[in-house]
């Protein structure tokens, strides 16, 4: 323990650079003798390329080279791959489509890469990327994905009805005969909207090729290097492994749109290899709009059964789920594993059956968004909660009260076995923190005003730190999903910690610091934490799904358990005494019960002196931990958001938002705020004001921040947070994950809200204020009609 | 950007000169504009001719019962100035919520009179304080000045030197902000001058900024929101895209006109 | 080509660049200020703010040319050697950034909304201030709070750290 350790509200390490100005992002790394890269991009949804003549642009100032798909073909750069195989229903497997880095022949999406242009200066390289002449044969374009059946076809040969996988989970034959007894059945239609993830950096690519070596350095924008590293030499040929180093030094912000390994920096390994020059690609904001791997995008069927007292005793859910042209990295897994696994909610139901559809369709891809299929499973459940309790009579806090999960562990229908949590506590605790019983007095003050006011609940659960490798690869996943540490102590006592987890703002530095003070009373300025480079880190899978709290920090606890063991056996040879009796308190080494003892220096100076070791013990103090959980962990909570609606204009103003959560044992309960924080805007983000269009021809039309409506601070109220802490039994740190809660959770609770406030079920995301206006009409007119 | 070259002018007869030389040239004022369109590539001119350092074009006063800015004038400057608030609060207020505030430091009243933006807000003023827009050739009435959209009566090497705005027995201005630029999506400007009762509406008219003569006319019979909210506007005439249908638009007109008429008081 | 002569963080600088230069390029590209950011293409993301004579301007939006012979303060800037600008001691202290990329331009914008109000600051008007500002991490909630924050420690007059 120390007062820098697991539980104290430190501020963070890592916040000099950055407000300083001194970060290190990856547009920030400046080679002598760089050159600047620019992709020509396809303003066609569909098309097929009948010539390019590069000609001109070759002859333009500054101009280097000028790269196109054929050429990286015949390199034998090979194509990007989804690592997570899932099958149909039927046993056939998913139908993955090749992926080349730059297609010479058929683009597919607006913005998809086509030429890669060199030049000295960034500037030249738009300006000759310009001159770059492309002829296109334009063909229809597939953007309503509801009727992907009805064509055009995005792959022909591969996916001729453009349906990837017709996957299912649970029993069908079962839930139906749940229904077929039921008293009550409650159905919607449900849409969850495109998001376009928006990490304020954009994405950039660095390479560098060493000719002495054969060796090539890739700087990127990555929420898993190595996992990039591995993906690149085994899969694309970019490189054999040990002669390729990639870093991904500071990040701006990932929220998954940073995991998967995109055609950009390939081409960036490959043309610094051509050119014999560092090369630089930076993405400008529409570039990012339209080939950053989008989010959500869900067409979806929900019933659900009732018994005579309300309890549920069926779900049954069908869903179509948007791929867009290609399959990205993980894309099969979101719409599947990490969705209908989670349809249980925080309700005991017996009966679940889930049908996803996976469709191609002419549109960017789309992946894993912060959350990444348990947004989409809780807005499902959470909107047909309250639906149901409005179509019953009942509140909505006691339809959920009257399902929800009391015993632990819980082995739900559909695959999960949720860990000890407290559902009504964390309910109990929501209600008070929004001051229930002052709702109506505060509804009534509200209509004084003209306001509408509602109120609205979402009460979450989600599965993070996504394992163990063993589960996950029966299911398809073409990795392992657990995570290694590296502690080393220095002679004089410091401590650095290698993880391979990634930070891009999840405050790494400063939380890991505080397991490696808690365990030794080291203050947590002594202790640097190494990661996002594969010459420093032998390996790790990275940051997403909220893993890096519970698989990151566990391995970095078992390191230190190693750690500490040795440093123990060490002091206790030192002072004559026996390890078991040695305690570390305050920074020091201690023989229990009495007045010897061993500041933490001493001991691990002792280390490496090697003058007096143990019979047997090695020099040194340096040990290695390859950690993989013994199941996924569950975070959950309540959500209550009030909002005012002006009837006159549609505008929905959130007036109190509140989260009660229980993410285990908190670490830093200021980071966690701020991931909560944090979460909560994309969550809102996506109920109020963000959703992706495409028109007909498949032309983005939110390519800039002119028309997709990103969350401001004026958007946004101050939000009202607390948590339970219930330790998780399945890691030792006892987390649970908290980085996309506020994401899960958000959505269904304003648009609860809302409807609450309106008077009508019938409202789509993102609730803008026509939307919402139109709602209110619809609502009078139906009162007119009656 | 494609390129291009930077010129300081330092007269009105230097930049009209300028111009003059070059065809393909373009007057900068504070680029807030211009240049976002450049960089996106939808405008090349061959040659920026930077206005905002012609003393001509500087000062704010109050002359008579009018109000005379200098066209290089920030929006910055118009939203803090004491003689804009004393004068005309709510032509202050309306400059207070253009862009941001880093955008507010830059961009300048001719910059947005003359490239007349169906969304931007300064025309919504013109148009309700019956402003006289003065050039480097001539002036204009306000309702002569605006054509269409980002259409005005200027000449292309003419300069807008400054504005005049009636100093209104009340005005207010209610702005309707399209949630992802954050321009106006729909804005009312309601003013009482002497002419009489002035309802002008920018961010939803396809023809761009436009006055609303049966709401004038319905409050010279009694200044209050009701006067105004029970004028039916012409879904017909007005902008229709993702942000806003013309149906909805129509509707906010009549809604916001209503606010800012109860809010003038 | 155009000849640019600006004062950047108290130096001289005078650099020779196609007229087409932003400013914002400048001072990454040529004079390796890498604290200002672009984030957007739209001048709606803030990342790029510094402030020009005194003044908070998005740098990806204007010309290098236009403002040259102005002053020019960047994040480098802000700090007095070691000691922090009360801004970014208190975006640190209340959490006010996670990943760090929104950050210089939110602490420039920061600065200057306390500098235009010497009155004071409730949160409406913070929240309202930032319109120009986006920040994807932190919902906003600790960047509101550490402003207001420091705007508290600007105008107690313990310390004189506005940024000229």
């Amino acid at each position: 323990m120390s007062a820098q350790g697991i539980g104290a509200r430190v501020a963070r390490k890592e916040d000099k650079r950055f407000i300083t100005g001194a970060g290190q992002y990856t547009d920030d790394v400046y080679e002598r003798q760089m050159s600047a890269a620019v992709f020509v991009r396809s303003p066609h949804a569909h098309a097929k390329i009948t010539s390019v003549d590069t000609s001109a642009a070759l002859e333009m100032p500054g101009v280097i080279d000028v790269i196109l798909g054929q050429d990286i073909q015949d390199a034998g750069i090979g194509n990007l791959i989804c690592g997570w195989g899932i099958q149909s229903k039927d046993g056939t497997p998913m139908k993955m489509a090749p992926y080349n880095v730059m297609d010479p022949a058929v683009v597919r999406y607006v913005g998809q890469p086509v030429a890669m242009v060199i030049a000295e200066t960034r500037a030249e390289a738009v300006d000759a990327a310009e001159a770059v002449v492309v002829e296109y044969e334009e063909q229809p374009a597939l953007t309503d994905f509801g009727n992907y059946a009805a064509g055009p076809v995005v792959h022909p040969g591969t996916a001729d009805d453009n349906l990837i996988c017709d996957w299912q989970l649970g029993d069908e034959a079962a839930t139906d005969a749940a229904f077929a007894g039921a008293a009550h059945v409650v159905e919607m239609d449900i849409r969850n909207n495109r998001l376009i993830p928006n990490a304020m950096e954009p994405r950039s690519a660095v390479a560098h090729y060493n000719r002495a070596e054969d060796h090539t350095t890739l700087w990127t924008t990555s929420q898993n290097p190595h996992v990039a590293r591995l993906v690149m030499s085994a899969f694309y040929n970019v490189a054999p492994e040990h002669k390729l180093r990639v870093i991904a030094p500071d990040v701006g912000g990932g929220f998954g749109s940073k995991i998967y390994i995109y055609p950009e920096e390939i081409a960036a390994c490959y043309a610094a290899k051509r050119v014999g020059r560092p090369v630089k690609w930076t993405a400008d904001r529409t570039e990012a709009f339209m080939t950053d791997a989008h989010g959500r995008d869900h067409i979806t069927k929900a019933k659900m059964a009732f018994d005579a007292d309300h309890r549920i005793v069926g779900f049954k859910v069908d869903t179509i789920a948007n791929l867009g042209a290609y399959m990205s990295l993980f894309s099969s897994a979101t719409p599947t594993y990490l969705y209908a696994t989670l349809l249980s909610g925080q309700y005991n139901i017996a009966n679940i059956y889930a049908n996803v559809k996976l469709v191609y369709s002419h549109t960017t891809p789309v992946d894993a968004y912060r959350g990444a299929g348990r947004p989409e499973a809780t807005y499902v459940v959470e909107r047909m909660m309250e639906t149901a309790a409005r179509q019953f009579g009942l509140s909505p806090v006691e339809l959920r009260r009257k399902n929800f999960i009391k015993d632990f562990p819980h082995q739900t229908p559909v695959l999960m076995n949720y860990d000890p949590s407290d559902f009504h506590g964390l309910m109990d605790t929501a209600l008070k923190t929004i001051d229930f019983d002052g709702y109506p007095a505060r509804k009534a003050e509200s209509e004084r005003r003209g306001m509408l006011r509602g109120i609205g609940f979402s009460s979450y659960i989600e599965a993070c730190g996504i394992a163990p490798s063993q589960a996950v690869g029966s299911l398809g996943a073409g990795v392992g999903l657990w995570e290694s540490a590296e502690i080393r102590v220095n002679p004089v006592g410091t401590v650095e910690v290698l993880t391979g987890t990634h930070s891009h703002g999840q405050s790494h530095e400063t939380t890991f610091a505080q397991i490696v003070s808690d365990r030794f009373g080291v203050p947590i300025d002594n202790v640097s934490i190494l990661h996002g480079d594969t010459d420093k880190v032998q390996f790790g899978m990275g940051t997403y799904g909220s893993r890096s709290g519970p698989v990151g920090g566990s391995a970095i606890y078992k390191a230190l358990d190693k750690v500490e063991a040795k440093a123990k056996a060490l002091a206790a040879h030192l002072m004559e005494a026996d390890a078991g009796d040695i305690e570390i308190e305050n920074g020091e080494l201690k023989v229990a019960g009495t007045d010897k003892k061993l500041a933490w220096h001493e001991v691990c100076l002792a280390a490496y002196t090697a003058h007096n070791l143990p019979e047997g013990m090695e020099p040194g103090l340096k040990e290695t931990s390859f950690y993989d959980p013994s199941n996924f962990t569950f975070p959950a909570g309540t959500f209550i958001c009030e909002v005012e609606v002006d009837p006159g204009t549609g505008v929905t103003r959130i007036v109190n938002f509140v989260a009660v959560d229980d993410f285990g044992i908190i670490i830093n309960p200021m980071v966690v705020e701020g991931q909560v924080h944090g979460g909560l805007a994309q969550g809102i983000g996506q109920a109020l004001l963000e959703g992706c269009v495409y028109d007909d021809e498949g032309q983005l039309l939110t390519a800039s921040y002119m028309d997709y409506a990103m969350p401001r601070a004026d958007d946004l109220p101050s939000f009202g947070l607390d948590h339970l802490e219930i330790r998780n039994p399945s890691n030792p740190l006892g987390v649970k994950g908290c980085g996309e809660a506020g994401a899960i959770g958000a959505p269904p609770a304003v648009i609860n809200a809302i409807t609450d406030a309106i008077g009508t079920n019938a409202l789509e995301m993102p609730a803008t204020p026509e939307r919402v206006w139109r709602a209110i009409q619809s609502t009078q007119t139906a009162m007119a009609a009656e | 950007m494609y390129n291009t070259t930077y010129y300081a002018a330092t007269s009105l007869a230097d930049a009209a000169a300028k111009i003059a030389a070059d065809g393909d040239a373009k007057f900068l004022s504070g680029g807030q504009t211009l240049l976002a369109t450049m960089k996106q590539r939808l405008a090349a001119p061959t040659m920026l001719i930077d206005l905002t350092k012609l003393p001509e074009l500087k000062g704010i006063s109050v002359e008579g019962d009018r109000l005379v800015i200098g066209a290089a004038t920030k929006h910055a400057q118009v939203a803090s100035d004491a003689t804009v608030k004393g004068a005309i609060p709510s032509l202050a207020g309306l400059a207070a919520t253009i862009g941001d505030p880093a955008v507010r430091n830059m961009g300048t009243m001719g910059g947005s009179l003359a490239n007349n933006d169906p969304a931007a807000d300064y025309p919504a003023a013109a148009m309700a304080l019956d402003a006289i827009i003065t050039t480097s050739k001539g002036e204009y009435k306000a309702t002569d000045f605006f054509t269409g959209i980002f259409e005005t009566a200027l000449d292309e090497d003419e300069i807008i030197v400054k504005i005049s705005y009636e100093i209104p027995k009340k005005a207010a201005y209610e702005k309707f902000r399209n949630p992802a630029s954050r321009y106006s999506l729909c804005s009312v400007f309601a003013a009482e001058v002497s002419g009489g009762p002035r309802i002008a509406v920018t961010g939803s008219g396809n023809e761009g900024v436009f006055r609303v003569p049966a709401m004038e006319e319905a409050l010279t019979r009694g200044w209050t929101a009701d006067a105004v909210t029970s004028v039916k506007i012409d879904p017909e005439t007005m902008l229709s895209d993702m942000h806003g249908s013309a149906e909805y638009r129509a509707h906010l007109v009549a809604v916001l006109a209503g606010r800012a008429v109860a809010k003038a008081g | 080509m155009a000849d640019v002569k600006l004062t950047v963080n108290g130096r001289k600088i005078a650099k020779t660049v196609p007229d087409r230069t932003l400013l914002v390029t400048l001072l990454r590209d040529e004079i390796g200020l890498t604290g200002t950011h672009v984030g957007c293409d739209t001048s709606q993301c803030g990342a790029c703010t510094v402030h020009i004579d005194g003044n908070a301007v998005k740098s990806c939006t204007v010309l290098a040319a236009q403002v040259s012979g102005a002053e020019v303060v960047t994040i480098e800037g802000l700090a007095k050697g070691d000691t922090l600008h009360p801004m970014q001691e208190a975006f640190r202290t209340h959490h006010g950034l996670q990943c760090g990329f929104c950050t210089p331009g939110m602490i420039m914008m920061g600065v200057d909304i306390v500098n235009r109000h010497p009155e004071g600051l409730d949160e409406e008007t913070i929240r309202k201030e930032l319109e120009g500002n986006i920040c994807r991490c932190t919902g906003y909630h600790n960047i509101v709070k550490a402003i207001g924050a420091a705007a508290e420690e600007m105008s107690s007059g313990t310390t004189q750290m506005a940024a000229e």
